[in-house]
């Protein structure tokens, strides 16, 4: 696993997807699912850097992985801020006009139909999300 | 991401370059709600524009509730990968796309 650890900060927003597409390049995975997976990894990590640690300062680690066997590709995403669980708020409706439209929980649906899988554990006080995109 | 205004009589144009993402999404609400307040007709060219995140969905629905009541607004020239957001999260049914 090829692990990278980053500020939870929105200026390090490029550094995160800089990192993300270099790995995934030794991957040959296709440019349209590159992007898919950029914009998927941006919205959990702005919510990282928004909601889980407050006022305060924090880190979050970013591991990559490619399993041969079912050709994915493993994220895994762990922070020590406050516990919480991006898959259990509902997703938005995405059926209502312009004008009835709400943006909140758009970045996480975006990263829900991108992944194949995403799963949330908390355990010795981490989040852990790992997301797995077959390519 | 480079932002370029483009007016006309009829018209006023956002050219969009690059990423409109979190970090650079909220230079372009800022040129929309004060440097074009008072465009009538809006057009966004997509033309350059390779990736896009909810912070640009934001924006673009933001605009959009906008331009409805002072005028109309459309998008164009949208790049495959950006089309894969706008229909995942049904934008490709609440803008008019060209």
């Amino acid at each position: 696993m090829t692990k990278k650890t980053f500020s939870a900060k929105i200026d390090t927003l490029p550094e995160v997807l800089g990192f993300v597409e270099r790995t995934i390049e030794l991957y040959d995975c296709p440019i349209r699912v590159q992007t898919a997976i950029c914009v998927a990894i941006e919205e959990v990590f702005v919510n990282i850097a928004y909601y889980a640690y407050g006022d305060g300062d924090g880190n979050m680690e970013l591991g990559i992985s490619f399993d041969e066997k079912s050709h994915a590709i493993i994220f895994r995403i762990i922070d020590n801020g406050i516990p919480f669980d991006p898959l259990k708020k509902p997703d938005p409706n995405i059926t209502l006009s312009a004008e009835e439209r709400e943006i909140g929980g758009l970045g996480i649906l975006i990263a829900k139909k991108t992944m194949d899988e995403i799963n949330y554990a908390y355990e010795n006080n981490k989040n852990i999300l790992t997301m797995i995109k077959k390519i | 991401m480079t932002i370029e205004i483009k007016k006309t009589a009829e018209e006023t144009t956002i050219e969009l370059a690059g990423r409109l993402d979190t970090t650079t999404a909220p230079d372009l609400d800022k040129i929309i709600n004060e440097d074009i307040a008072d465009a009538e007709n809006l057009v966004f060219d997509f033309k350059q524009l390779v990736y896009i995140s909810s912070a640009g969905l934001r924006v673009l629905l933001g605009a959009q509730k906008k331009m409805q009541k002072l005028g109309s607004m459309k998008v164009t020239n949208v790049c495959t990968e950006i089309m894969d957001v706008f229909e995942m999260t049904g934008f490709s049914d609440i803008l008019t796309i060209e």
